[in-house]
């Protein structure tokens, strides 16, 4: 068998962009979710009842369907919503791209909220207290004495999970995206080369994911000695 | 002494550069019963854990009834089967019933039949006094219960010998007595005992020598008259009488 | 919005009149409840081999396990499936013979299954690896002081705690597997979202199919969620807090 590694050579730039979607993605969708899974765990804790079984009832179902079926979930409803909202008679055309962005954000933030969740009642409720004795409000509370605290603890956890979710942006493939595996794929069909394609592809996937456990890793050893 | 029991032999152990045992040597004739004492982080703990090579040493020898532990040829497990010991957290087995912890031993290293090992198991429970206890587990028993099935445990091995680290440091003081009791008894049928321990009126009672340690040298190895009467030590002499003054 | 509901079209007929949308979408269930099996049982027995030699003193056997987990852990789902899909078959000559005159199916459920049980070993590994660890360290000693050898403490004393005590993330894992299985679509497999999604094309209504398909996934998370619940409870030990409560 051989391994033409010339189209791998040619192909860089088209697979570049591919990978620039690729960190885009996980960038917003890393941010997106983080805010949005920081709101959804501050719900899910409240004491107001359809606000905790609201965020409850998302989450559970977000982490309770395969992504893949969330991705075409989205794919077809994002336009219909967008449709209802701005009144056009025909729904609008998204983009698998853009439509990718949405349906992340909104299901990483479900994972997210568990972290950030598990995080802050990691914090003694003497915190609370504390805080509340000076005359905080609750919304100062968390802002400034639990969040903090609570996202320090909780960095490692939530830095792995973003590793996780640049991992799990390859399935916009089901969508017809075009990723860094997306575009690897297209040329591998275009040209025959699928074999030395995807074998670039997990090489690369492999490196990058390695580097950066080990620096969440080592993160997790300093933050482990300062405590 | 010609062969005793249980020969240490300027055993030093290192943990990295940090040196945990430093030459020590002691001898332990059979039917002896020797306490081990010593301040927190002296070794005490980390050389009984020698003898029966469940701590490795990187100079020295270890001869337990003849059988040199330190080589690496000898049939470790063998070894052990015949090395009883008592740890200071019992560490029973959770996940079986009191006479199934006793019997699994003996099936599986000594081969004896299953129905024959829970006879011995039963015996021994009588002996340790918690017979009613046999199909309970050990989540279900108290601290004190718990140690006294693991003497039994390791009697059901037919010891030669056996060794205890802090048997009764992780108990409740009301359940002390009841675990040296079943100690002392021991002692008086002439089983071989290494003990380490702070209990010394443990120690007065059936210790035929105390070894003392500190910072991983044995610093006296005296009988118990000597010991107790005028110990050569100052070292040993303070740490008397911290621990006997309650 | 213009969206034609029509919740019986469950019933209707596929354009070639082949069968009902709710027989497929069944159909598709099938194949998603048999490749997560199959790639249940070989993520949990490999997962379960690679997360024990973590554990042992051989540098040679942790080396291993860590190369293990990190390859199939750091290579996204998807890439591994197409790597078995499309590149393992090229380099083997004997397995490109038999794929190419293969049932297409057969090719794509032996795939999916390989890709998702190697990927969902890894993180197994980590669950035992876990709960060996977090056994207290007298367990193993207290396991070969009685005479046990290595082979015989991981089997009698430390894996049967640790897998107790790793059930619920291990029931987390199952719930993985199962969404994972619907990766398979991409190498063609008629698992269920691929079903639902090819009954939205034909019939437009992509809200029924979807809506089925969520259904019907989270029936299943739930099922397994009691199933998992229930072996906890049938292997709790008595009086043991972690294995117990509930």
């Amino acid at each position: 068998m051989d391994f033409d590694f010339d189209v791998i050579q040619r192909s860089l730039p088209y697979l570049w962009k591919g990978f620039q979607y690729t960190v885009q993605l996980t960038g917003i969708a890393a941010l997106g979710g983080m805010v949005f899974g920081t709101f959804l765990a501050l719900a899910r804790l409240s004491s107001i009842k359809p606000l905790y079984l609201t965020a409850a009832g998302y989450v559970n179902m977000m982490r309770s369907i395969p992504l893949v079926l969330v991705l075409f979930w989205f794919f077809f409803l994002v336009p219909l919503i967008l449709q209802a909202i701005t009144g056009a008679d025909r729904p609008p055309q998204v983009g698998a791209e853009r439509t990718a962005i949405i349906t992340f954000i909104l299901f990483e933030a479900a994972y997210f909220a568990e972290i950030v969740r598990a995080g802050i009642q990691s914090i003694s409720k003497g915190q609370v207290g504390a805080a509340y004795a000076l005359g905080l409000t609750y919304g100062q509370a968390m802002r400034m004495v639990i969040l903090p605290q609570a996202f320090r603890n909780m960095l490692p956890v939530l830095l792995t999970q973003t590793i996780i979710l640049f991992q799990d942006t390859s399935l916009v493939y089901v969508i017809s995206a075009t990723d860094f595996l997306g575009a690897a794929a297209k040329i591998g069909q275009r040209d025959g080369r699928l074999v030395e394609m995807y074998t670039f592809v997990a090489v690369a996937y492999f490196v990058i994911s390695f580097t950066l456990s080990y620096f969440v890793k080592q993160l997790q050893r300093k933050v482990a000695v300062i405590r | 002494m010609d062969n005793p029991m249980i020969d240490i032999r300027n055993v030093s152990k290192w943990y990295g550069s940090f040196q945990v045992l430093k030459n020590c040597s002691t001898q332990i004739r059979k039917g002896e019963v020797v306490v081990v004492c010593g301040p927190s982080g002296s070794g005490k703990s980390t050389l009984i854990k020698t003898v029966n090579a469940l701590e490795p040493f990187q100079e020295g020898e270890i001869v337990v009834n003849g059988i040199p532990v330190h080589d690496p040829k000898t049939d470790l497990p063998k070894l052990r089967a015949k090395v009883g010991m008592v740890f200071q957290h019992f560490e029973l087995f959770p996940h079986m019933s009191i006479i199934q912890n006793l019997a699994l031993a003996q099936t599986k290293v000594l081969g004896r039949k299953q129905q024959e090992a829970e006879e011995r198991g039963h015996k021994l429970l009588k002996r340790v006094g918690l017979t009613e206890h046999s199909h309970k587990f050990p989540g279900q028993l108290s601290g004190g219960q718990q140690q006294r099935v693991a003497i039994a445990r390791a009697l059901a091995m037919d010891p030669i010998c056996m060794l205890f680290d802090e048997p009764t440091s992780a108990l409740d003081p009301e359940m002390i007595n009841e675990v040296l009791d079943v100690m002392v008894e021991l002692a008086h049928e002439g089983m071989t005992m290494m003990v380490v321990t702070h209990e010394m009126g443990f120690a007065r009672k059936v210790a035929h020598r105390v070894i003392f340690m500190d910072e991983g040298a044995i610093v006296e190895d005296a009988t118990k008259e000597d010991f107790f009467g005028t110990p050569r030590s100052d070292r040993a002499q303070l740490f008397l009488s911290k621990i006997l003054s309650h | 919005m213009n969206y034609n509901w029509n919740w019986g079209v469950f019933f209707e007929e596929l354009p070639g009149g082949e069968a009902t949308y709710w027989e497929i979408l069944l159909e598709g269930v099938g194949w998603t409840l048999a490749v997560s099996a199959l790639a249940w049982i070989i993520a949990l027995v490999l997962g379960s081999v690679i997360g024990t030699i973590r554990t042992t003193q051989s540098r040679p056997l942790v080396a291993l396990g860590n190369a293990w987990v990190e390859f199939f852990r750091n290579i996204p789902l998807l890439v591994q499936i197409f790597l078995w899909y499309f590149v393992v078959p090229e380099v083997s000559a004997p397995l490109k013979a038999w794929v190419v005159q293969a049932e297409p199916s057969h090719v794509q459920f032996l795939m999916a299954v390989i890709g998702l049980g190697l990927f969902t070993s890894a993180r197994v590994a980590e669950q035992v690896r876990a709960g060996i660890q977090s056994l207290p360290r007298g367990q193993r000693a207290a396991g070969m002081a009685v005479g046990l050898t290595t082979t015989q403490t991981y089997r009698f004393v430390l894996l049967p705690m640790a897998f107790r005590i790793i059930i619920p993330p291990l029931t987390s894992e199952t719930m993985n597997l199962i969404k994972n299985s619907s990766v398979a679509l991409t190498i063609g497999l008629a698992e269920l979202t691929f079903r639902a999604r090819e009954m939205g094309e034909y019939t437009f209504n992509f809200f029924e199919a979807f809506s089925a398909a969520t259904l019907i996934y989270i029936a299943i998370a739930m099922t397994a969620n009691r199933v998992m619940a229930h072996v906890e409870r049938r292997v709790a030990v008595p009086g043991y807090i972690a294995g117990g409560a509930k």
